[in-house]
């Protein structure tokens, strides 16, 4: 090969580090001219960010922000926008800590029942869409934003109520929700294997146990896209639906297929914080979906890049927390950075593809020019 | 029936409008309830039912030029905090000036990433509608909650452009007389059926905001450009074959970008007149609550047509209204009722067509709505918010393969690439 | 006079290709001049920068005399230059009139379009040309033939004095080349200036005045009809004699591969596809002749299973497989080119490792159960470059990196190399350069010489002719004749495909 992988790397390389400058230069210039101090703001943030209970913060918040990247990431690998991935992990996760709570089963299967409610639910839900689309012809990207409104604000909405478990629950305000699930459908925190190698994590964090089940997630998607022919099916149909049916691939039973997973893997995105309440909250993490939409995108799709989108998009989110104590700036900042970052990286992506794409075709010209006629 | 058929358009579709009015009229006696064709209703309707028609025309200038623009939510966000800003600092038209501003930097946004950069247009618009809230919401905690009433999360009250009530129809004044409100006469005398109409007919000629007129004014205007003017053809080739424009010396960059940028600018005036008095009377986050999703919903049940948009936005508009003003649930209710003769409505269609898959499908989900009507007194007060949604759904299951976008719509164009 | 258009050291370069170098044209007024040469000469690119829809790299233009430089099509309009292209710039869901008149709309006021004006000036350049249109007509409501009226209308509308056609003949049967012919000969009369693009010599030698001919992108020569042959002028065009795609000796056996029976294919309550029935037997190349959209297509998705049949089997050495899925009958032993590689035939952003595998990612080499064979497939891609000769870099480049002939030769040698019983090839040398050409015919006789049954449906009725051992010819879904390829001309063959000549049997 004649333009040599190092080259194609720094391609590929350039577009996020470029995103992502580009995003705190245009953040910086914001603060500048709303009157605050760039450096001193994500100053703050870095400091904040570099604390031990800040990073567990960070790895909770990336955890579910991981898994929403697969999930869209798996839709995006057959060129399906699974925009439904918020109502999906939402009612998922209502289902399966209300279902959850309602048995007492061993430790570890209950555990795992409760994951497979959520993933059925989550890829049922999906899977509608998925149905829509080969049977009736009606677009993926607005069936999920109309069953995305139907399952928040109706669906979720009205089952939180029926299920809420009022005096059960000890606690304050913004303890409300579901009945708590028994100790044995809960994961146990991960505090213990990262104090072997950190020093003891303090103001009660608890660094998820579901990073986890996002690692086996994130390893077995990567398999399963390359390695396989059934990922070899998903992405050429992503590439070329025509020429992958007549490859022979069937392409309705792939995009219900894809749907499903998309959305089973969806339905995981709540867990994490089922599982550090215990229970589901009547006011739960809205908009993981939609910004795992944007970390997929960020990440390219790859394992490797939505695991570091993910870090990029938890850091930004919770570091920012600080902002509202020191003043340095408004804390909104970091959205609008997110945005501009993923704006930023969709075109630098394209930017990059087509210099790419020029080199490779320079390089296939000289070898034709090279080989013995 | 082939007189019927032949009928112009206008009168087919006021003849379906009636009919549906009648339905209507039969099933809240059901339900003794008046809500369902009460001027209050028909009001509520047409003003929920703006928003979504200026993004549903939003949609139709940029889909026409190919450009897919799931960003008109994005967009109407900047529009109701650059609306209420502009309004509560500078007065009402400078709201609206300002909204559509704010509609028309998302929409250049959009421009640039899928006309300049070739970006995928869900993509952009996905960022669009991330980045989008978070700028607003910047905005609102750097101005908002330095002004008495503001906070982070919403404006000080927005003040509104005039209203009209039109003379005679409803009693407005003409002139300096107080006419005689026609309508509104008829409403009260309780004539079944007839006076249905008449409260429904009031309720969209009384207190109709000016920027009411100004979107329904558009509805013609936009067939009128796109369809009678040099403009509009070169605007549509964009979205039905670019390469032709193009090997004609158009400049379809061009072209495609106006398309977006108006696009934008509507979904900036929608985001406007959300925020004006019409609707809320303040900038408050998450107002817009999807509906910019809901103007391309509307968009796509109306064909890609002015006057299709304007049938969608009116229809999507109506549980809106009424489940804003239904306090006992009973009008909620009864809309179960309609759902139901609306999909038996379907599946009769369907078997005439012979198309027995979609006349059975029709026929259970009609028949489920049916006993879900009988076997209630209320339904969740959800049901309304998401009332809408379903309907468009389902609007979709039946017909979405009967619909024709222009052919070139969300592909990639470059120049010279043929 | 000047000419009317005089190019100089025109010179275009792309990635890795310079598709135009030196190139020097002159055209006088109202000649019909046609600009030969094989795919990839850089025809096309040539008129592109004559119609301003790209720009040269080097190189001076000179239009009646004067210099200019084009920055876009409206340049050239100005200019009096039009074109109709390959692929028809068309709107289907735009009528004929507004086809026309975009870009040139007349306007009243506010920019409203005179729509009556357009009608008025349509007709009158109809008239005047013999060219017979409906305004009122949607685009896609059109046939082939008049679409290409409409695309010379739009031309005429504009005033243009110098008409570019590119490849106009190559969507026609021959009596729709006379039609056309007739036309282009009374533009000439009317004192217009033809330039036009073709790769058929004798079509050439017949309508045109000069000819220049480019190979590799550089002219070669300019020539005048009567002082050259054919044979020449693929002397000029190649280098060397013009492959021919005719067999020698039959193969044919008496054991049947694929046996079509009774098959008919409705799409959208439209039947068509209608009663077809004809057999393949091994070592047997059938062809199929028919005007684009008589359904030849839809038979072949019947066949390969990307549509279903409405009725009749599709039996599969001995198996009815019209109720099984595309993967199943490709087990079976089905292979298939089809006619757009790029829409149909590859994963153009994947490695050509991966390209090979598409069709075949089931079976050994490129797959081991459940998991793709990376290794296996990487080799099995090197055979398939060697033996095929793909001329890639790499295996791992991917394949929008080809030229046309190599991604040709590429589908070809993974379809050849996956042991098929029977092949179905759907224009298979189309707009790929004569040494692809050349290589994709003799790949298909060897495998005919092994055993292989052929189906080919073709457009370009020499192949047809010269490689099938039967030809069935379809029209309007059914099959209205079979012919003995050994005797049937070109035009008797036009006149069974139009429907012209009543079915006869060979």
């Amino acid at each position: 090969m004649k333009f040599a992988l190092g080259r194609r790397m720094l391609l590929t390389m350039a577009a996020p580090v470029t995103a992502i400058l580009f995003a705190l230069v245009t953040s910086s210039i914001v603060l500048l001219a709303s009157g605050s101090n760039p450096v001193a703001a994500f100053g703050d943030m870095v400091g904040h960010a570099s604390k031990l209970e800040t990073m567990v913060d960070i790895f909770n918040r990336a955890t579910p922000l991981f898994i929403a990247g697969i999930a869209a990431a798996i839709g995006f690998r057959m060129n399906l926008f699974n925009i439904g991935v918020e109502g999906q992990y939402l009612l998922a996760g209502l289902v399966a800590a209300h279902v959850g709570s309602l048995f007492l089963l061993p430790p570890v299967i209950h555990f795992m029942f409760i994951m497979i409610v959520a993933m059925t639910v989550g890829g049922a839900y999906a899977g509608f869409a998925g149905v829509l689309k080969v049977t009736r012809g009606v677009n993926e990207v607005i069936s999920t934003i109309m069953l995305n409104a139907i399952a928040i604000s109706g669906l979720v909405a009205y089952l939180i109520r029926v299920w809420q478990a009022g005096d059960a629950i000890q606690g304050g305000v913004g303890r409300v929700g579901t009945t708590p699930i028994p100790e044995s459908g809960l994961l146990p925190n991960l505090n213990g294997l990262l104090e072997i190698v950190t020093r003891e994590v303090r103001q009660g964090k608890e660094l998820t146990g579901m990073l986890i089940v996002a690692i086996l997630v994130g390893v077995g998607y990567q398999v399963l896209v390359n390695r396989t022919r059934f990922g070899f099916d998903l992405r050429a149909s992503g590439i070329n639906p025509f020429a992958a049916q007549v490859g022979g691939v069937a392409p309705k039973r792939m995009v219900v297929i894809a749907m499903i997973l998309s959305g089973a893997v969806a339905g995981l995105v709540g867990l994490p914080e089922v599982n550090s309440l215990g229970f589901f909250a009547a006011n739960p993490i809205q908009g993981l979906g939609f910004t795992g939409i944007a970390v997929a995108l960020l990440g390219r799709n790859h394992t490797a890049g939505i695991f570091v989108s993910a870090l990029i998009f938890a850091f930004l989110d919770i570091s920012s927390g600080v902002l509202q104590f020191t003043g340095a700036a408004s804390r909104e900042i970091v959205v609008i950075m997110q945005g501009v970052i993923i704006l930023a990286a969709v075109v630098a992506y394209e930017v990059a593809r087509r210099a790419r794409e020029r080199e490779e075709a320079r390089a296939a010209a000289a070898a034709l020019v090279e080989a013995p006629a | 029936m082939t007189w019927f058929k032949d009928a112009p358009p206008w009168l087919r579709w006021t003849a379906y409008a009636a009919f549906g009015v009648l339905i209507l009229t039969i099933v809240q006696s059901l339900d003794d309830t008046n809500q369902l064709t009460s001027a209050s209703s028909s009001q509520s309707m047409l003003r929920w039912g703006v928003p979504i028609l200026l993004a549903g025309l939003g949609g139709l200038f940029s889909e026409r030029a190919g450009v897919v623009n799931i960003g008109l939510e994005g967009m109407m966000i900047l529009g109701t905090w650059f609306g209420a800003w502009g309004g509560v600092t500078f007065g009402p038209w400078w709201g609206i000036a300002l909204g559509v501003l704010g509609g028309v930097l998302g929409g250049l946004l959009h421009a640039i990433a899928t006309i300049t950069f070739g970006v995928d247009h869900i993509i952009s618009g996905v960022a669009i509608n991330i980045l989008a809230p978070g700028i607003a919401r910047f905005l609102a905690s750097e101005i908002f909650t330095g002004i008495p009433g503001g906070s982070i999360t919403q404006s000080p009250r927005v003040p509104g452009v005039g209203n009209i009530t039109f003379a005679f129809l409803a009693g407005g004044n003409f002139g300096a007389w107080k006419s005689p409100n026609l309508l509104g006469w008829i409403a009260e005398k309780d004539w079944f059926f007839v006076s249905d109409l008449a409260s429904l007919g009031l309720g969209m000629v009384s207190r109709v905001s000016h920027m009411t007129l100004l979107a329904l004014a558009l509805v013609p205007f936009t067939g009128w450009l796109m369809w009678r003017t040099r403009f509009g053809l070169r605007l549509r080739i964009c979205g039905e074959r670019p390469e032709a424009g193009e090997s004609q010396g158009i400049n379809v960059y061009r072209y495609k970008y106006i398309g977006v940028l108006i696009s934008g600018a509507l979904a900036g005036l929608a985001g406007a007149f959300i925020a004006s008095p019409e609707l809320s009377g303040i900038y408050l986050q998450g107002q817009t609550n999807g509906r910019g999703f809901i103007g391309m919903a509307a968009l796509i049940f109306g064909n890609w047509r002015p006057f299709g948009v304007l049938g969608g936005a009116l229809l999507f508009g109506y549980p809106f209204g009424i489940g804003l003003r239904d306090l006992s649930g009973a009008a909620s209710h009864s809309l179960v009722l309609v759902n139901a003769i609306g999909l038996a409505g379907v599946a009769i269609w369907a078997l005439t067509r012979g198309k027995r898959t979609d006349a059975v499908l029709a026929g259970v989900l009609s028949a489920g709505a049916a006993l879900w009507y009988f076997s209630t007194q209320f339904v969740p007060d959800v049901w309304k918010d998401v009332l809408p949604f379903v309907v468009v759904l389902l609007v979709l299951i039946f017909f979405a393969q009967r619909l024709r976008p222009p052919a070139a719509d969300g592909l990639r164009y470059r120049k010279g690439e043929t | 006079m000047a000419p009317a258009i005089e190019l100089r050291g025109i010179t275009k370069r792309f990635p890795g290709v310079v598709a135009n170098e030196r190139v020097d044209l002159t055209v006088d007024e109202g000649e019909i001049h046609a600009i030969c040469g094989e795919n990839g000469a850089g025809k096309s690119t040539l008129m592109k920068i004559l119609y301003g829809m790209q720009s040269a790299d080097e190189g001076t233009m000179k239009i009646f005399g004067d210099e200019v430089h084009f920055t876009s099509p409206t340049d050239a309009i100005a200019l009096g230059i039009g074109m109709v292209h390959q692929h028809f710039m068309l709107a289907d869901q735009l009528t004929v009139l507004e086809n026309v008149i975009l870009g040139a709309e007349p306007t009243k006021s506010l920019g409203r379009i005179d729509f009556d004006k357009a009608h008025e000036h349509l007709k009158h350049v109809g008239d005047a040309y013999g060219l017979d249109v409906h305004p009122g007509d949607l685009v896609e409501d059109l046939e082939v033939g008049e679409r290409q009226r409409v695309e010379i209308i739009k031309v005429l509308y504009r005033g243009a004095k110098v008409l570019i056609l590119d490849e106009p003949t190559a969507v026609l049967v021959p009596q729709e080349v006379e039609e056309l012919f007739r036309n282009i000969r009374e533009l000439k009369a009317a004192g217009s200036t033809i330039l036009f693009i073709d790769h058929k010599l004798d079509e050439v030698l017949e309508i045109a005045d000069t000819i220049t001919v480019l190979r590799q992108g550089r002219t070669v020569a300019t020539v005048k009809p009567n002082k050259v042959s054919a044979r020449d002028l693929a002397e000029l065009m190649v280098g060397s004699e013009l492959p021919t795609p005719a067999t020698t000796e039959s193969t044919v056996t008496d054991e049947v591969a694929l046996d079509v029976v009774a098959v008919s294919v409705v799409d959208d309550e439209r039947v068509v596809v209608e009663d077809v029935s004809f057999q393949v037997h091994k070592g047997e190349v059938v062809g199929i002749a028919g005007v684009e959209g008589n359904g030849q297509s839809e038979l072949v998705d019947a066949i390969i299973g990307t549509r279903a049949v409405s009725a009749g089997k599709i039996v599969l050495l001995g198996v009815d497989v019209a109720p099984t899925s595309v993967r199943d009958r490709r087990e079976r032993g089905l292979a298939y080119i089809p006619q757009d590689r790029h829409r149909e035939g590859l994963l153009l952003p994947a490695p050509l490792w991966e390209n090979a595998a598409l069709g075949h990612q089931t079976r050994p080499p490129y797959s081991k159960g459940f998991w793709i064979d990376r290794e296996g497939a990487r080799k099995q891609t090197e055979l398939i470059r060697k033996e095929f000769d793909v001329r890639t870099p790499g295996v791992d480049v991917p394949a929008h990196a080809l030229s046309g002939g190599n991604q040709q030769k590429l589908i070809v040698g993974r379809e050849m190399t996956s042991n098929p019983a029977v092949l179905v090839a759907e224009h298979p040398t189309r707009g790929i350069d004569v040494g692809a050409q050349a290589a994709v015919w003799e790949d298909i006789k060897a495998a005919r010489a092994a055993g292989l049954a052929t189906l080919l449906v073709s457009a370009d009725l020499e192949e047809l002719i010269g490689l099938s051992d039967t030809i069935v010819v379809m029209l309007r879904g059914r099959v209205t004749a079979t012919v003995d390829p050994a005797t049937v001309t070109p035009r008797d063959l036009g006149a069974y495909m139009t429907g012209a000549a009543e079915a006869g049997a060979a």
